[in-house]
């Protein structure tokens, strides 16, 4: 779908402005005359409403496309969006909202502003006037998307904005709302200015019929709470008040208002509203409320003021950028050209305005949800991740292996150069399917081995075509025909199809398994059982913190649970046993020992295996044995005082133990600190916060030595995979200690401060996972693909030893390989491309086996038809682990950019090439790309892009490689968090509650949240949720009395605490780790914490808001069309 | 003193002490004439059960270059409660304890026949006897298992406040923890790599930190030595606990490949054992008891690749310098004993294998530091268990026949000084007036360390008489040596004997007939042996042989009474009589001959010639052959081949074996069962007889021999054959005592030829013959030895 339409920005502003005292009055009036439209609407009524408020938010999205593009974007994607919800029903919100949170952010941003605040109101008038021109693009954008057509409709939304305005006040519910938050935030403005821009924002949102008025009042208090102490007085009045005052306010709330109060804010913050819009609103409250307030509202109701400059803003809308420039100055660098902009009109988008995550994913489940996916078809984009979808195979590979960026590829490398999307596939080779999906069939075609194409050795798959009555078949990738072996022929059929084609997997399927011969066998053997060696660290610290014993108790039952093939009694997986401190201790659990023996190696620096027989040894043989060592080894360290470590040697003796066994596996090293023991290895503590935003950055992403990456080397030809337990109460340099798990295949699990009480629960299960998951040892994969495009780059955790072939120690069923195609021909339409990944690993059971999937793809000559097939989840995916691999060789700033303006490119060559013409000033998003800039800013505003004070150098380093191999659901939800209104849970049924955005205002400070990012769990707890909510959830009577050191939620007989239960135990199924709870109070310091996690708010380290960074976008895809 | 005879055994068995001369030559110069040096052969711990130690401490001479002890040669003046060093002349105090002292009241010290003398002192600490024991576990199934049961056995014997401590290795080295309850700890290493001593204490925990905490308590100081450490434990505790791990025992779990041998790791073994005890229990008795079955294969101190299709170096790769890693290894064993022997600890090796198992580059841990070496055929035979469980053998009184850290110190008069001594020691570099500056065996001091003694141990020590020869000794002067020996004794109580002994001067001009006299020609044949051996150790095997051939000829010429160009009119005296026949025999002994030796085996019979007491090493020299037949008593008979008869048993003791031969005749005998018949019973107490006999022999022996029983034309006869002086042989065998020709080398040839040499002084028929020896040595079988 289209997004904004600001094309007539120019005009509306005009309109605006003149429209701005009148604005109030013009909006109004045109409301009425949407009226219209509304009627037209009728049907919509309850959308219309929102959707009228999102035209005036498209109104202060022009006054954005002026700042920057963003704002149009949001101006557009309103309506678009709007369109596209009103048929979906869900677009009454954003509209709502974006009016509303286009203030709120203004005024932070655009503080200087405050007369081109006026104009942001103004913008949001000429939004209205734009309206009428966006939905035209819109159509044209919306091609295929039915909602696009609505979008079209939305064309009329414009007039639905107006009528937005109107029906408000017509329209009783709806209007309610939006006079709700129109009013209220008059009132407030009225009352004080100073607070009511935020609650002007918040009264947007409150707009949404969704999240209701209740919500916005709440969420107002605590965002503005914060910041402005003043103002949740006045909502909190305001809620009250607003529907009362919606008649007068109208014209003045509307934008104007907010706008005005923000601004009002900004005059007396003029400068320091440059950056963060936020602050200087609090500070502004603040000191202003009392007098500013008042004097603020003297200008903000003047709109007058505005007025003029809002003249300014349309005159310069198109040259102005004044007031967004400030601004954005503040949040991005490239701010300056900012303000060159049109920027002062950009200044407020409302949030709701803008594309929303939760509504797209909540489209794509409603309308996907339901049927299965089908994979016959050539090309066809799957629903999003977030859907829950069926898969059935009919030839090509389920999405739940392989994701694309883009389902249709140019058939030329000129057009992909020129529309700068990445060709990706996000690849996960043993992804685990749901249990009504059917595992790939095991096909074995005997002593010679799978059928391959004589040339490019592809494997024989459903488009292989069969020629010359199946005697000879020819390479779909290369071309060449290759005889088919005698015992594999089979006649063809009147179709050219075998006979046997629905007999045989690797024919009528995407994805299947060959059963590999000798020949892909190591050294020519077949590979013995794979080995699991457990390797906890026994210094002081693992030992005083309850750790080792932990870890001893849990082993006893984990080993119960080693991962086996499907019909195996017991699992052929041997276990060994270490424990390190300075020193390494090998354990002896040979089962015909009465006891078990230990054996200390001193020699760290030349690290060998003291045992062979007795060292790695079957479970159930050794059970005694090995139990009595696990009762044995917490005493035996019970009083130690040692407090160094090593590690390399830990590795070292793993992998030698392999060796030794020759087989492959896997190690399991607990390990807590820094290994500054005299060893291989060793590492010094080189952490230093002051290179954050310097050139040497980087380095702290680099190994201090080249020592585990040799190490890796080895590991990797033995297929020793490293999984990595981390405890570290400091630094302990994850960039180095992770090399080795990183290039191996294996995963790292990092547990800061780790306390029994409060993590081991996360730990076990952790541990549990990943020693039961399904995984697949010493693999090579490669991906083929037709001629014409060619894998260039592959992003994960792997090894390479030359460009074409990925090799793993160790390939769980988490894992994912992003690769990245370039053409190196051209394409055609007709046959269009083929992706062929072939995965020989050595199953858990110790079988040599070929995994295969296929995937076909369409190509296109029309740019068109590229943006129509691509899915941003999967390109946030790519441009993720683009972005955390070029933080080792490039300042972040650097990195940082080269997203910025990749995806300007992305977006700009789409308004060039594929929207209709428009006014410069419209930011117009492609349908499956709108929700690009905010996942995008996300990514931005990650830990690792943009890290905080807080946040570690270990953290990043961490969530640095936890990325990389990270699959599109992870990425998905870890940039884009999860924000779930437990208060809003249906006790009684199973269904999780609609996802709302994330941001502070859609908090309610009478509600309880769930927020998750696959690697946390948030509890926030409003300060005002009913006492009873309080007790029943946890246990207590009062919010004060609320522990936030609880790990858990307390076990409780009451349906609500129940169905909370329920969902964080349904989230932690759905996750790989474990994910950490929080319970996060209101106002408590560990809501800075949370915060953070609000990703579409500015945050405290400089990221942008949703809304800022919408603007900074279209700012710089204006530059490039420019 | 009826005769000199007596009189040498009289102070052989006082004193421990065998001299070449019991009469001193008193001149530098006559003293070389004499050819044999004066020296002699002390056993320091001879066992003395009539002699009980006292319990206080000797009394020394003040002069600080002297320090001898007061014995009963030393002036007394009674009154004044002085004494006069009789080897400095300093006067010296009686300590304040002597004040009763008077003629008729003499502290034992003083009274003659004390001249040998046992104090006990109490000095520091005492800390138990350490037993190391470092097992080799790349053995056969069987052997472990009787290494085991050995090793097991050997616990019951150890004294049970011993400290023991077990190192395995194989191609790693295990260092076990016995103190751990439970769980089986052991420190392991990777058997390629050589480690420092520091390295290894760190490694195993020994280096101690600084101790911060403690410093601030003084009280706890004292309890810091505790004597034991997780490695070493007091044999009471851990007895079952060992027992039980020395059973879990398992071979080498390494896989050994077709056509390769295990790799050994016995260098680093022996590296980290000599760095766990030197970091633990310096300067205190213990015993490193290496059991190997195997030559080392990896790391330092590989003696052979693990190719078995390259052999072990033989004494023909050596001459042709083909060891490749002979150099290198002995090296490294060498530095380890001189480690061991600094820190007072001794090193046993116990090696047993069909093959050789580098004694021959091991041989100075045992050599240097007074440990014992053994050699056999496998752990699974009674040769090793026996030889093993007589190492923890006790005395007449209880005591194990052991001691430790042994320091000696010998003192002359004036007219002597000390060329060294040859023997299980090491030179402790002690300079001194008496040290003389020509050196025979390690010399060059006047202390050597013994770190490991028991009361056979002898050594030989070589003076050097230095007054000249125009400062004439007043008439009945006589010389003096102290012999000072400190040690541990195996009650762990310190202890020092002390052994002065005095001889006459005589001018040689004057008075020849009394040195003559006065010769001890077995003291001198085993003290040039000695010479001879330690010679060989470093010089080419024929110049050694040379040298000696040239001394006996020397002797011969001196003492000798012949006419001129008369061969038959050589006579040598009562007391010289034997000397050529010790001498003829040395040269064809295994000490000297490599010949049919691997290197192994030379190193450990050398190793055994050079700390055994007379007796022993004159049977070495020259074994012993018994008759036993119906004409008559068991009877000596010659070493001869003309003893060999049909009719009779022979009896040979070479000390390293018991051969028992029965003649043709016997045998046919024996194999008609007579013997079974009581009317021939006669017949089988003459068989019983020398197996008595041999048992005898056996049951006190250390090591045990190798015992043979076989009868004419068996295989084993060779062993008896390849010994007996080839007087007849296939070649004159139907022609009885004709002498066939140049190349015969019967003793009364041998010994006339010398004559002959000697009358004719024809050094070219002189080569001839030697070469002519050489030649017979050179023969491929024993048994057909000319």
């Amino acid at each position: 779908m289209s997004v904004n339409q600001h094309t007539h920005a120019g005009p509306p502003y005009g309109q605006p402005q003149p429209g701005y005292q009148g604005y109030q009055q013009p909006a109004y009036g045109g409301q009425p005359l949407p009226g219209v439209p509304h009627t037209q609407y009728g049907a919509y009524n309850g959308p219309m409403p929102g959707y009228q408020q999102p035209v005036p938010p498209q109104g202060s999205v022009r006054a954005l496309p002026t700042s920057g593009a963003p704002p149009p974007a949001s101006g557009t994607s309103l309506p678009s969006g709007h369109q596209g919800y009103s048929q979906f029903g869900q677009g009454d919100v954003q509209n709502g909202i974006p009016t509303s949170t286009a203030p709120m952010q203004r005024p932070p941003a655009s503080q200087p502003f405050l007369p081109g605040s006026a104009p942001a109101p103004v913008s949001q008038p000429s939004t209205f006037q734009q309206y009428g021109p966006p939905p035209s693009s819109v159509q044209q954008l919306s091609n295929h998307m039915a909602g696009m057509t609505i979008g079209s409709t939305s064309i009329s939304a414009p007039p639905p904005a107006g009528l937005g305005y109107g029906p408000p006040t017509s329209v009783p519910p709806v209007s309610g709302s939006f006079s709700a938050t129109g009013s209220g935030l008059y009132t407030p403005y009225t009352a004080s200015q100073g607070p009511p821009p935020p609650s002007v924002p918040q009264g947007l949102p409150l707009a949404q019929p969704p999240f209701s008025g209740q919500s916005v009042p709440t969420q107002r208090l605590p965002t503005e709470v914060p910041g402005f102490a003043p103002p949740p007085s006045s909502t909190g009045i305001g809620p009250s008040s607003y529907p009362p005052s919606t008649g007068a306010p109208r014209p003045p709330p509307m934008p104007g208002p907010p706008l005005s109060g923000q601004t009002v804010a900004g005059p007396p913050m003029s400068q320091p509203n440059h950056v963060s819009s936020p602050p200087p609103p609090s500070t502004l409250s603040g000191p202003h409320p009392g007098p500013p307030m008042s004097g603020l509202h003297g200008p903000p109701p003047p709109t007058h003021p505005p007025q003029p400059g809002y003249q300014m803003q349309q005159n310069g809308s198109f040259g102005q950028v004044r007031g967004p420039q400030p601004n954005y100055g503040g949040a991005y660098p490239g701010t300056p050209n900012y303000g060159s902009q049109p920027g002062p009109p950009p200044k407020r988008l409302d949030p709701d305005s803008i594309p929303s995550p939760i509504q797209v994913i909540e489209d794509d489940r409603s309308n996907r949800g339901s049927e299965p996916f089908v994979t016959g078809v050539r090309g066809q984009v799957p629903p999003l991740v977030t859907t829950n979808f069926l898969v059935k195979d009919q030839g090509n590979a389920s999405p739940r292996y392989i994701r694309c960026t883009s389902y249709n590829i140019p058939c030329t490398s000129d057009m992909a150069k020129q529309s700068q999307v990445p060709l990706a596939a996000v690849i996960k080779p043993l992804a685990t399917l749901p249990p009504e999906e059917a595992l790939p069939y095991l096909v074995d075609h005997g002593e010679s081995g799978p059928v391959r194409c004589n040339r490019c050795k592809a494997y024989m798959c459903p488009f292989m075509q069969f020629i010359e009555g199946g005697r000879r078949f020819q390479c779909c990738f290369c071309s060449c025909v290759t005889e088919v072996p005698a015992h594999y022929f089979q006649h063809l059929d009147h179709t050219g199809k075998r006979v046997d084609f629905y007999d045989r997997p690797e024919l009528s399927l995407g994805s299947y398994e060959f059963l590999a011969t000798v020949d892909y066998c190591k050294n020519n053997k077949f590979p013995s059982p794979p080995a699991f060696i457990f390797m906890i660290d026994v210094s002081y610290n693992a030992v005083k913190s309850g750790l080792v014993r932990l870890i001893c108790e849990e082993l006893k039952s984990i080993l119960d649970y080693l991962p086996r093939e499907g019909n195996m009694e017991e699992s052929a997986i041997r276990v060994g046993f270490v424990t390190y401190n300075k020193v390494l201790h090998f354990y002896n659990v040979k089962s015909s020992l009465a006891q078990p023996q230990m054996m200390v190696v001193s020699d760290v620096a030349d690290m060998f295996v003291p045992l062979l027989d007795g060292f790695l040894v079957n479970v159930n043989e050794s059970r005694t044995v090995i139990a009595s060592l696990l009762d044995q080894i917490p005493e035996m360290f019970a009083d130690t005082r040692e407090t160094e470590t090593v590690f390399g040697p830990v590795i070292q003796a793993g992998l030698e133990a392999l060796k030794a066994a020759e087989c492959a596996g896997k190690l399991f090293i607990f390990h807590t600190s820094l290994p500054i023991a005299e060893a291989p290895g060793k590492l010094k503590n080189r952490d230093d916060k002051k290179l954050i935003n310097t050139d040497k950055e980087k380095t702290l992403f680099q190994p201090q030595t080249s020592f585990y990456s040799n190490l890796a080397k080895d590991c990797v030809a033995q297929g020793c995979c490293v999984d990595l337990f981390l405890f570290p109460n400091q630094y302990l340099d994850v960039a180095t200690l992770g090399v080795v798990t990183y290039q191996t295949g294996g995963s790292i699990y990092k547990y800061a401060y780790f306390q029994l009480e409060t993590d081991q629960d996360r730990f076990l299960n952790d541990l549990r996972r990943d020693v039961q998951k399904e995984v697949g040892f010493d693999a090579v994969m490669r991906v083929r693909t037709s001629t014409g495009i060619r894998a260039t780059d592959f992003f994960g955790a792997f090894y390479m030893s030359n460009t074409t072939d990925v090799e793993m120690a160790g390939l769980d069923c988490d894992k994912t390989i992003t690769v990245e195609f370039k053409h190196d021909d051209k394409l055609s339409e007709d046959s269009g491309a083929l992706l062929q990944c072939a995965l020989l690993y050595t199953s858990c059971a110790g079988q040599r086996r070929l995994r295969i999937h296929n995937l076909s793809l369409n190509c296109c000559t029309q740019l068109a038809d590229l943006y129509r097939n691509c899915e941003t989840d999967t390109l946030i995916n790519y441009l993720a682990k683009y972005a955390y691999r070029g933080v080792l060789s490039s300042p972040v700033k650097a990195v940082r950019d080269s997203l910025i303006n990749q995806c300007a490119q992305i977006l700009a060559c789409y308004r060039k090439n594929c929207a209709s013409p428009s006014s410069a000033g419209q930011l117009i998003l492609p349908e499956c790309m709108k929700l690009l800039p905010v996942y995008l800013n996300c990514v931005l505003k990650s830990d690792v892009l943009q890290p905080g004070p807080e946040v570690t150098t270990d953290d990043r380093a961490y969530i640095r490689q936890l990325v990389t191999s990270m699959d599109v659901a992870e990425t998905n939800v870890f940039f884009y968090p999860r924000l779930l209104p437990l208060t809003k849970a249906d006790v009684d049924s199973d269904s999780l509650p609609a996802a709302i955005r994330n941001s502070e205002e859609r908090l309610s400070k009478g509600d309880i949240y769930l927020l998750e990012n696959g690697l946390n769990i948030f509890v926030w707890v409003g300060v005002n949720v009913q006492q009873g909510l309080i007790q029943n959830l946890f246990g207590v009577s009062s919010f004060s009395q609320i522990s936030n050191t609880l790990s858990t939620l307390p076990v409780l007989e009451n349906p609500f605490s129940k169905k909370v239960r329920s969902i964080i135990d349904m989230l932690h199924l759905q996750r790989s780790r474990y994910m950490k709870l929080i319970i996060v109070k209101q106002e408590d310091k560990l809501e800075m914490l949370f915060k953070h996690f609000l990703v579409e708010d500015k945050s405290l380290t400089g990221g942008a808001s949703y809304v800022d960074f919408l603007c900074h976008m279209h700012k710089e895809i204006r530059q490039l069309l420019s | 003193m009826a005769t000199y005879l007596e009189f040498i055994q009289q102070n052989e068995e006082r004193d421990g002490v065998r001299f070449s001369w019991n009469v001193w030559p008193s001149s530098r110069l006559e003293a070389t004439r004499m050819v044999v040096p004066l020296a002699c052969l002390l056993t320091p711990l001879r066992e003395r059960p009539d002699l009980p130690p006292v319990q206080y401490e000797p009394v020394l001479c003040s002069r600080p270059t002297c320090k001898a002890v007061l014995n009963p040669l030393c002036q007394v003046d009674y009154r004044a409660k002085l004494w006069a060093c009789n080897f400095c002349f300093q006067r010296n105090q009686f300590p304040p304890a002597y004040a009763g002292i008077s003629e008729v009241n003499q502290p034992a010290e003083l009274m003659p026949q004390f001249s040998t003398i046992e104090y006990i002192v109490q000095r520091g600490p005492q800390t138990p006897l350490i037993f190391l024991y470092v097992v080799d576990t790349c053995l056969e199934e069987e052997d472990l298992q009787a290494l085991k049961e050995s090793l097991q056995m050997s616990l019951s014997l150890l004294p049970a406040d011993a400290l023991v401590g077990l190192i395995t290795f194989g191609r790693m080295i295990q260092v076990h923890e016995l103190s751990c309850e439970g769980i089986s700890k052991s420190y392991v290493f990777r058997g390629t790599k050589d480690l420092t001593a520091k390295q290894i204490q760190d490694m195993l925990g020994l280096s101690r930190p600084a101790v911060p905490i403690q410093q601030g308590r003084p009280l706890q100081a004292p309890e810091q030595p505790v004597i034991s450490s997780r490695f070493l434990q007091p044999v009471h505790k851990i007895d079952m606990n060992l027992t039980d791990l020395l059973g879990e025992l398992q071979r080498d779990p390494w896989p050994v490949t077709q056509g390769k041998r295990p790799l050994r790791s016995t260098g680093v073994a022996l590296s980290i054992a000599v760095g766990l005890l030197e970091g633990t229990f310096p300067n205190t008795g213990a015993r490193i008891m290496l059991f190997t079955g195997g030559p080392p294969t990896q790391g330092p101190g590989m003696v052979v690749g693990d190719e078995l299709k390259t052999p072990i170096r033989s004494w023909h790769d050596i001459e042709k310098d083909n060891a490749r890693f002979m150099k290198k290894a002995t090296k490294h064993y060498e530095t380890l004993a001189n480690r061991t022997a600094t820190n007072g600890h001794c090193i046993d090796i116990y090696a047993c294998a069909l093959d050789q198992t580098g004694l021959l580059e091991m041989k100075c841990c045992a050599n240097l530091t007074g440990g014992h070496m053994v050699m056999g055929d496998s752990f699974n035979t009674s040769l090793f268990k026996q030889t093993f469980q007589r190492v923890f053998n006790k005395g007449l009184n209880g005591e194990f026949r052991m001691a430790f850290g042994a320091n000696l110190e010998v003192k002359t008069s004036r007219e002597l000084k000390i060329a060294g001594a040859i023997g299980p020691c090491v030179s402790l570099n002690v300079k001194g007036p008496c040290v003389s500056e020509n050196e025979l065996g390690i010399g060059g001091t006047s202390q050597w360390k013994i770190c490991g003694l028991d009361p056979c141990t002898t050594l030989a020590i070589y003076f050097e008489v230095v007054n000249q020869h125009n400062a004439p000794i007043p008439q009945g002067g006589r010389g003096a040596v102290q012999f000072v020996t400190q040690y541990q004794h195996s009650s762990t109580q310190k202890r020092i004997r002390v052994t002065t002994i005095a001889r006459n001067w005589a001018d040689a001009q004057s008075q020849l007939q009394h040195i003559e006299a006065a010769f001890d020609q077995e003291a001198a044949a085993v003290l040039m042996a000695r010479l001879g051996v330690y010679r060989a150790e470093s010089e080419e095997g024929p110049d050694v042989l040379r040298w000696l051939d040239r001394q006996l000829i020397r002797l011969c010429q001196k003492f000798g009474q012949y006419n001129k160009d008369d061969p038959n009119s050589f006579r040598l005296s009562e007391s010289f009589s034997l000397y050529p026949q010790f001498m003829f025999h040395l040269r064809r002994s295994p000490f000297l001959q490599v010949f049919n030796n691997s290197p192994d085996e030379s190193s450990y019979y050398r190793h055994h010639f050079a700390r055994q007491d007379l007796t022993q090493s004159l049977i070495m020299i020259q074994p012993i052959l018994y008759a036993y037949s119906f004409h008559g008593p068991p009877e000596p008979v010659l070493l001869d081949s003309s003893s060999i008869l049909p009719d009779r048993i022979l009896l040979m003791d070479t000390f390293f074996q018991i051969v028992i031969y029965l003649g043709e005749t016997i045998a046919q005998w024996q194999k008609a069962g007579y013997q079974d018949m009581p009317e021939y019973e006669n017949f089988k107490h003459l068989l019983q007889a020398p197996l008595d006999d041999a048992q005898e022999i056996l049951q006190t022996r250390f090591p045990m021999p190798r015992y043979v029983h076989t009868e004419h034309g068996g295989s084993q006869a060779r062993f008896l054959l390849s010994k007996v002086n080839p007087s007849q042989t296939h070649n004159n065998l139907y022609a009885w005592g004709q002498v066939s020709n140049g190349r015969a080398t019967c003793i009364w040839e041998y010994c006339k030829m010398y004559i002959q040499i000697i009358v004719c002084i024809v050094a070219v028929l002189f080569y001839l013959i030697v070469f002519g020896l050489r030649l017979g040595a050179g023969c491929i079988c024993p048994a057909l030895l000319i």
